[in-house]
């Protein structure tokens, strides 16, 4: 069986360039998992895998393919390799297309300390003991938690190597691990279920299994007998998961592949404000250990930290080169890449820097108002910023949670929410690559009965 | 035509040097604890993409992928082991790990010999794959999309068109000696025009496909319409108002619409959630779920439908499964494990995306049967309401039942007419309740355009829904105009 290195990287460039490529890029990645599933104090599923595969992105030129087989025998792959050039050749020139500028390339490579030697790939009855302790804490911690979906511990370890036939070459080791559990409450309103999580790359850095159990079942519970409230306009309170997704919308209304393609509301936005002065949002591929870090990008740039928004200021776009070339600017390390696509661009560790308040002193800076912990659906329209999503949450009444609601929708537009954003919290917790603390915005329409 | 079109069974024991006798020896190793089924899944699949964007096709893609899962069933436990790599000592491999759930030592069941071949249906039958076509006329078609799509109205600024194609072979060995094998092709035309009018921008979106040939998209010059409707939708939208917040009557176009059923009702009757009473609609079979109205049904075995299927991932011949006869809930789609334990039987219902994953309870094409009224009648009958035409994508809550669908073109109803476009908004309901407002079902049962892609548990597999105007007395609506 062939085994995956740099040298076949090299053997697959030089190959691309007999074939008629003029420049081309080879990514390779290899990685196995184990997951492991309980549910009610029984295994429910175990699955183990392993995967190999090869992309390769051609040029002639000014024209390009990309392409990605698991058949890396010699023989296959240069048949392979012949394939894609030619396609490349039926593609039609795109004088943007390219490499990146060569002289981008680090020559040294940063250790993130990214995989967990010490532990990898966890086995299956650790693995199984680890969901089940916090499926337990879940199901004895109140007698409404009569049922569940299960809990989860999944360990993966990947290899990624990558080479360009302008000399880059560089690969990286990584590690991940994660646990979650959703158990299920349930009374005569009907049943909730809850769900919470850790995930981290050092195994000895999750949080412990029976908090991920216990904090499920505590937000199971707090949903049983949730109602709908009125229509009315509230300010919104989005718990730190929550507000997470909106500086991922931010960050990818803030993507070149997004603004060349002009369906962004931050088209033109470069250098104005597009946030409250006391937003600033950090994207940083460097963090030791990060779930998002990596050393290169995927075209083989630097990654690096800088504040996307500073102080409510748009500072920089995400890109890579393609769209960097298309605006007019230089790539910024975010280049992102499956083996079987071109490269797209993507966040690295984004959050948003933690403000002065607890979030209980948030909630009680609310008269009327709503707490969401949970949504659901995709009614976020990236070209105009619309914003329109089913929730559910708390309901606050004078500073305090009063009740759970549900079966209510949030809208807004983005562009008026970031303006809006009124308090941050000082809740910052990283158990994802884009995380982010409590955020108050001042009004939002919210749909009800 | 390649041989494997014709007997996909022999495709894998071609292309890997199996032989039956093999397959017999990793059943075998599967099952040397106490298990109660094994089975093998094979695939090898071929995928092309075509992309323009600036009145150029300047991305193009191909790939390869080939696999094999072993799955191993011991009561309500499942093991699962896949590897990329097709060989006899890796899947003996993936084998013993698949087989680490089941706990006791000793046989319960004897593998059968393997030979006895499934017969499937015939539904996607082509002349040539979709990837037999040459790039240089995919290419044309999609500039032809450009010049069609920026014809339509000079606001029309960006054009980006796709067209992907894939060829799947897929083979099931299971541990009750059965063969399954099917060749399934797919493919899809996607059209997305941006329109501008001084700052304002809208986006517009459409397209179709389905297990089909490419002469598909040319018959009818479909392709022309692809590109029309997206920038149709795109013009529409930039004169868009904002939409209305609260409770009203809702009217849902026909086709792509039935997205609804997908949501509210399709994934709460699956039958991994009910047999773990997790769903909303756990235990309520035989009790009204929906006005009479409604009858849904969902069916793997319509000729050339992106959610069709000759036989499900575990080899089980696709079915039409009744869910809603005249508002009583009667059935749940069903994989082969959830059946057995559930003590029914299986509904060709078990899919999977790909060999790297196991098996479960999915949907196939999902749709609302005709009623009498006419679409004119009943938006003639809604004094205030909305009138919701075509949807982005949607999600459900299985537990609580709550969903949401999110509508790309919407416009008010006021007295009777339908008026003002609306901006796009959530519609967000209660799977057990919203299909008991159902008052009026039109005549004008349309699948939609062959579009739908459905995520569960991290699992993609296309899908098809399909819906006659009706009209939901009362479901909220998520605009911004409280």
């Amino acid at each position: 069986m062939a085994e995956m290195d740099l040298a076949l990287a090299q053997w697959a460039l030089d190959e691309a360039k007999r074939c008629g490529a003029t420049a081309a890029e080879v990514l390779m990645v290899g990685a196995e998992s184990l997951s492991a599933r309980v549910r009610l104090g029984e295994t429910e599923k175990l699955k183990s895998s392993r995967e190999r595969r090869l992309g390769l992105r051609a040029f002639v030129e000014h024209r390009s393919a990309t392409s990605s087989t698991a058949e890396i025998e010699r023989d296959s792959l240069a048949a392979f390799i012949a394939e894609t050039v030619k396609l490349a050749r039926l593609t039609a020139p795109d004088p943007w297309s390219g490499l990146p500028d060569p002289a981008l390339h680090p020559s040294r490579l940063p250790d993130l300390g990214l995989a967990d030697d010490e532990h990898g790939i966890i086995g299956a009855q650790k693995a199984l003991e680890l969901a089940r302790a916090s499926e337990y804490a879940a199901l004895k911690s109140d007698n409404r938690i009569k049922n569940s979906e299960g809990a989860e511990f999944d360990s993966g370890r990947y290899h990624v190597m990558f080479a360009n036939s302008q000399g880059f070459a560089g690969e990286y080791s990584g590690t991940s691990y994660s646990l979650s559990a959703m158990p299920i409450a349930q009374d005569d309103s009907g049943m909730q279920v809850g769900y919470w999580y850790t995930a981290n790359r050092m195994f000895d850095r999750l949080e412990p299994a029976e908090s991920i159990g216990a904090t499920a079942a505590k937000r199971a519970l707090r949903r049983l007998g949730a109602r709908k409230v009125e229509t009315t306009r509230a300010p919104v309170i989005f718990d730190p998961d929550m507000a997470a997704g909106l500086i991922r919308s931010l960050a990818g209304a803030a993507s070149g592949t997004s603004l060349y393609k002009s369906a962004s509301f931050l088209v033109g936005r470069l250098g104005h404000r597009v946030a409250s002065t006391n937003v600033t949002i950090v994207d940083d591929g460097t963090m030791p250990s990060g779930l998002g870090s990596k050393p290169f990008d995927g075209e083989g740039l630097a990654t690096n930290r800088k504040n996307l928004v500073e102080n409510g200021v748009l500072k920089t776009y995400l890109l890579d080169s393609y769209s960097a070339r298309r605006l007019g600017l230089a790539p910024t390390g975010n280049a992102s890449r499956s083996v079987g696509a071109p490269p797209g661009v993507s966040p690295t560790n984004l959050y948003l820097e933690p403000g002065p308040y607890t979030p209980e002193r948030i909630i009680g800076s609310v008269k009327r108002g709503l707490y969401v912990t949970e949504m659901i659906g995709f009614g976020v329209n990236a070209v105009t910023g619309d914003y329109s999503r089913g929730a559910s949450g708390m309901w606050i009444e004078d500073g305090e949670l009063a009740y759970p609601v549900q079966e209510i929708t949030i809208a807004g537009n983005l562009k008026d929410m970031f303006m809006s954003i009124e308090m941050i919290g000082n809740d910052l917790v990283w158990r994802s690559s884009v995380v982010s603390p409590t955020v108050k915005i001042a009004e939002m329409t919210i749909a009800g009965a | 035509m390649a041989d494997e079109l014709i007997k996909p069974e022999k495709f894998f024991l071609n292309r890997f040097g199996m032989t039956e006798s093999a397959l017999d020896l990793i059943l075998g190793t599967a099952l040397e604890r106490k298990a109660d089924y094994a089975d093998l899944y094979f695939e090898y699949r071929n995928a092309e993409a075509l992309a323009l964007e600036d009145s150029i096709v300047n991305h193009t893609s191909k790939s390869v992928s080939q696999g094999v899962g072993v799955r191993v069933c011991a009561e309500d436990r499942t093991g699962y082991a896949y590897s990329d790599e097709v060989t006899v000592d890796t899947m003996r491999l993936a084998a013993e790990t698949a087989r680490a759930i089941a706990q006791e030592t000793g046989r319960s069941i004897a593998p059968v010999h393997v030979g006895a071949i499934v017969k499937r249906h015939n539904l996607y039958e082509l002349e040539s794959t979709p990837l037999d076509v040459p790039v240089e006329a995919r290419a044309r078609l999609l500039s032809e999309i450009d010049t069609v799509a920026r014809a339509y109205d000079p606001r029309v600024k960006k054009v980006m068109a796709s067209f992907a194609a894939e060829q799947k072979v897929v083979m099931i060995v299971t541990s009750e000696g059965k063969i399954a094998a099917d060749v399934q092709p797919l493919c899809r035309l996607s059209v997305t025009v941006i329109a501008e009018d001084g700052h304002n921008r809208q986006v517009g979106t459409y397209g179709g496909g389905g297990r089909v040939e490419w002469r598909y998209f040319l018959e009818g010059e479909k392709w022309r319409e692809y590109a029309r409707e997206a920038a149709r939708q795109a013009i529409v939208n930039l004169d868009a108002v904002d939409a209305p917040a609260g409770e009203m009557v809702v009217v849902l176009g026909h086709g792509w619409p039935g997205i609804l059923l997908h949501e509210a009702i399709g994934h709460g009757l699956e039958g991994d959630f009910n047999r773990k009473g997790v769903s909303a609609f756990s235990g309520r079979i035989g009790q009204r779920v929906a006005s009479e109205l409604c009858t849904v049904i969902d069916d793997g075995t319509i000729r050339n439908r992106r959610g069709s299927l000759n036989i499900d991932d575990e080899g089980t011949p696709t079915g039409r499964t009744v869910l809603i006869e005249k508002g009583i809930l009667r059935g749940y789609m069903q994989d082969r494990l959830n059946a057995r334990l559930m003590k029914m039987e299986p509904t060709g219902n078990g899919r999977r995306e790909s060999f790297a994953h196991a098996p479960m309870p999915r949907m196939t094409n999902t749709f609302m049967l005709s009623g009498e009224s006419t679409p004119e009648d009943v938006i003639k009958s809604v004094r205030n309401g909305l009138y919701a035409v075509s949807f982005g994508g949607g999600q459900v809550d299985i537990t609580n039942g709550k969903f949401v669908f999110s509508a790309s073109e919407a416009y008010l109803i006021e007295d009777g007419r339908v008026t003002r476009p609306v901006k796009g908004a959530t519609l967000i309901g209660n799977g057990p309740d919203v299909l008991t407002r159902v008052t009026m079902v039109a005549n004008d049962m349309h699948l939609d355009p062959g579009i739908g892609t459905c995520g569960k548990d991290g699992q993609s597999v296309p899908v098809g829904v399909g819906l006659p105007t009706i009209r939901i007395d009362g479901i909220t609506v998520g605009g911004t105009r409280a």
